[in-house]
């Protein structure tokens, strides 16, 4: 994934209906699957065909779906059975998921951008019914569009479920990399002969990688420690946090004029924050043969094959990468650097070498959610409508970039910087920073038309679904009668909406601003969600339980800091994510059933409201405008 | 190297290794038992939470020296046999898991604190869940769970309290 991509990761669409084809005599299936039919949907891309999904009906009674997509808690896994099993008409016990396995499972693509639910699903559906030869309405499903738990909590909840970095393979050794001091640096030299002294210690350099394999992991760190004792850097003047907005300003690819005739400006910024999900990336490699066997926790199993490929100078088929469901990415895990690492470790060491980051690796090298500065101005005029509106996103992406309030002149534009950091995806990519800034500045309109935030954006509003989420979630909330009451000193109430990859969503809060620091707290949300036909509610329920909390951490705290490219709170100790404490004590999701769309994902546009609400609400509750992420009224 | 004696979900185990490696790589690299996680190795995460003699533990700060005669329960030892502990049982019933890899650390801290607290208050959750991150923020669904297992029939709990001591 480049940094600064504004495509939408997306590698295939049903353009055309699919194509049925049957295959009886899949010997490399038929070998691990016995007897049975095998059924393989055809999506037409671009005049090329590729597989979209493929399903085997043992004549045992077990159906095995095959799908590149993979499980990193956001649900696929169990979604995907459910659809098999809702149109075969069987239970979901005689369904079996195999996810992300190059050798086995039609290369799907990256699993990003919820396009599991609108694109993956409607796939095995389709090759279902194939074999029923009919497809089911939502009317009469029985098991999608019900609640229905992760398939494989059983073995969660006892610790049976192998992560990635559980994966333990006969003689294999634990690897450490050694990291440069910061950004920019360049490894001049390092003395390898201490390390490879040790006993049964391997230590390898090759270009700028150098690293070691030991019994151990604490043999491995050990001999870690004597690489970094002898390596000789070469580094470079870099980046620091307090200089980060006028930097990306001064680095800008492109100028942008003003808006004429503007009544409003304002500038916001969104920090630099970091998925850090529970598992760190990790990989175990195996050669054999000449073939090299990857486990890794990514959500673009295909490519991190070709870039093994590449980096070792084999064939595609020389690489197997294969995706155990892992411990959470959010948009993080598109890369395969661990994959890569214990892959030269394992060839250095003639044994199967585990990688697994440490959280301070994590912090650092693992990529950035973009920081974000955006321009936004607008032409209000004396009747309180928005004329023109002009807003310029530099550095983050396209994500939510529109607006989707109804204003006749606009002009909307990404602009991409030298960024100092790596950056890369995050949930809902730059839509967090997007609507965030769109919706504050929403806000402030609204208040110099001397309206009521919700009366401003319905006049500007003519999209019907988030119309719809915008009344569910003030109605619940009581937003007009609380609108009217007195607050409690230093409490606020604010609301925001937004949409984003077919879906809708508003959130109203509560906060209360710590007079003393400026530091919110989530009292209560109400946030109202809509994205099409519901094809698991419990977990799309859980999906936008976790996008809001998740959302609360950037709002409340979450910020990378670094001096001189080098992270100084890259730890939980420092950095700290959204906590049990956080949760408010009231937390309300409406889930709207969106019968006359389509299923579109959940656990991305979710994330959208939370920060923008909670802004509003400071505004309500101290008269000041926050315009940065983390919050802060000062 | 120094040899260390402990039990590990009611078996006696022998390790000859270095006295401070973290009791987390030993339980992982030496006795293959992954279900406790690495999240940080600073303690500020407790996915790798373990019971030493019923307390809970962030392992990968707990030096292998500290569990000398220990008796340590790790997430693979709470289940009595094909029966699970009331509060993994609740961890499944209410869902609170997404990508469940603080799940382990989760269920131990619960199951720890229902021992010392059968009817704990909110307050006494937050305190003894306090720190224990979870980054899909499955928070609501955790809350529900424990909620879920604090209110089961005392005798389930009380055949499943041999586990955990």
């Amino acid at each position: 994934m480049l940094p600064n991509d504004p495509r939408e990761p997306e590698r295939f669409e049903l353009r055309e209906g699919p194509l049925y084809t049957f295959e009886v005599d899949r010997r490399d299936f038929f070998l691990t699957l016995g007897a049975g039919l095998l059924v393989t949907v055809y999506a037409t891309e671009a005049g090329a065909q590729t597989v979209a999904a493929r399903l085997h009906l043992g004549d045992d009674g077990i159906t095995t779906v095959f799908s590149g997509k993979v499980e990193e808690g956001q649900g696929a896994r169990t979604e995907i059975a459910m659809a098999a099993a809702e149109e075969l008409g069987v239970p979901l016990s005689k369904v079996r998921v195999q996810l992300a396995d190059t050798d086995r499972t039609p290369n799907d693509g990256l699993t990003a951008g919820s396009r599991t639910t609108p694109g993956t699903i409607p796939a095995v559906r389709q090759a279902a019914a194939a074999a029923r030869k009919a497809l089911r309405q939502p009317s009469e499903w029985t098991i999608l569009g019900k609640p229905q738990w992760h398939l494989t909590a059983r073995e969660i909840a006892t610790g049976e479920h192998k992560y990635p970095s559980d994966v333990t393979r006969e003689g294999m050794l634990y690897g450490a990399v050694l990291r440069p001091p910061a950004y920019g640096a360049t490894l001049e030299s390092i003395d390898l002969d201490p390390a490879n002294k040790l006993d049964f210690v391997t230590a390898v350099r090759d270009g700028d990688f150098a690293g070691c394999a030991a019994r151990t992991s604490y043999a491995a760190r050990k001999a870690l420690e004597t690489l970094t004792a002898s390596a000789r850097w070469k580094t470079t003047p870099q980046s620091s946090t307090p200089t980060l907005f006028e930097d990306l300003r001064a680095k800008a690819k492109q100028r942008v004029e003003p808006l004429a005739g503007k009544t409003h400006a304002a500038e916001f910024r969104t920090a630099y924050v970091q998925h850090a999900p529970m598992e760190p990336r990790a990989a175990v490699a195996e050669w054999s043969a000449g073939k090299l066997t990857v486990w890794t926790g990514t959500s673009n199993p295909f490519s991190v094959r070709d870039s093994l490929a590449q980096a070792f100078h084999l064939s595609t088929s020389q690489v197997r990468v294969i995706v155990p469901d892992f411990g959470g990415g959010f948009g993080g895990k598109h890369t395969g650097e661990a994959a890569l690492e214990a892959a030269r470790l394992a060839k250095a060491a003639g044994k199967p070498v585990k990688v697994r980051w440490t959280r301070a690796e994590e912090f650092m090298w693992a990529y950035f959610r973009p920081a974000a500065l955006i321009d936004a101005s607008a032409r209000l005029n004396a009747q309180g409508i928005i004329e023109s509106w002009q807003f310029i996103n530099y550095n983050s992406g396209t994500a939510a970039l529109q607006t989707p309030y109804r204003i006749p002149t606009r002009q909307e534009q990404y602009i991409p910087c030298d960024a100092p950091l790596r950056q890369g995806s995050y949930r809902a990519l730059a839509s967090t920073a997007n609507n965030f800034a769109r919706e504050a500045f929403m806000d402030e309109l609204a208040a110099a038309a001397g309206q009521d935030p919700l009366d401003f954006r319905l006049a500007h509003l003519h999209h019907p679904r988030i119309r719809a989420v915008l009344t569910a979630a003030t109605e619940r909330f009581g937003w007009a009668r609380r609108r009217k009451e007195k607050r409690a000193p230093n409490h606020g109430i604010g609301l925001a909406c937004g949409t984003e990859k077919n879906s809708v969503v508003a959130a109203c809060v509560e906060v209360e601003v710590d007079p003393k620091t400026g530091a919110p707290r989530l009292l209560e949300i109400v946030e109202a969600f809509e994205c099409g036909v519901l094809l698991n509610p419990a977990n799309t329920r859980s999906q936008v339980e976790g996008c809001i909390l998740m959302g609360l951490g950037a709002a409340l705290r979450e910020q990378i800091e670094f001096e001189n490219g080098r992270l100084k709170n890259g730890r939980f100790s420092a950095y700290k994510v959204t906590r049990l404490r956080d949760v408010p004590p009231k937390l309300d999701v409406i889930l709207l059933d969106g019968t006359e769309e389509p299923s579109a994902g959940a656990g991305e546009t979710p994330i959208l409201a939370v920060a923008p609400a909670m802004a509003n609400a400071i505004f309500d509750a101290t008269a000041k405008r926050v315009r940065a992420l983390p919050l802060r009224a000062v | 190297m120094p040899t260390f004696r402990f039990t590990v979900n009611g078996q006696a185990r022998t390790v000859d290794t270095e006295p401070d490696r973290p009791l987390l790589e030993v339980l992982r690299e030496d006795l293959q038992l992954t279900g406790t996680k690495y999240g940080c190795g600073e303690g500020q995460c407790r996915a790798c939470t373990v019971l030493l003699d019923g307390r809970p533990i962030a392992s990968c700060v707990t030096p292998i020296r500290t569990a000398q005669g220990g008796k340590i329960v790790t997430i693979e030892g709470l289940a009595s046999g094909a029966a699970l502990h009331p509060v993994q049982q609740a961890f499944i019933d209410e869902g609170a898991m997404q990508c469940g890899y603080c799940t382990a650390g989760m269920v131990l801290r619960t199951a720890a604190l229902l021992e010392q607290r059968p009817k704990p208050t909110d307050a006494e959750i937050l305190e003894a869940l306090d720190g224990s991150l979870c980054r899909c923020c499955g928070y609501p669904r955790i809350l529900a769970a424990v909620h879920r297992a604090a209110v089961q029939s005392p005798a389930a709990r009380k055949e499943a309290s041999s586990a955990t001591k």
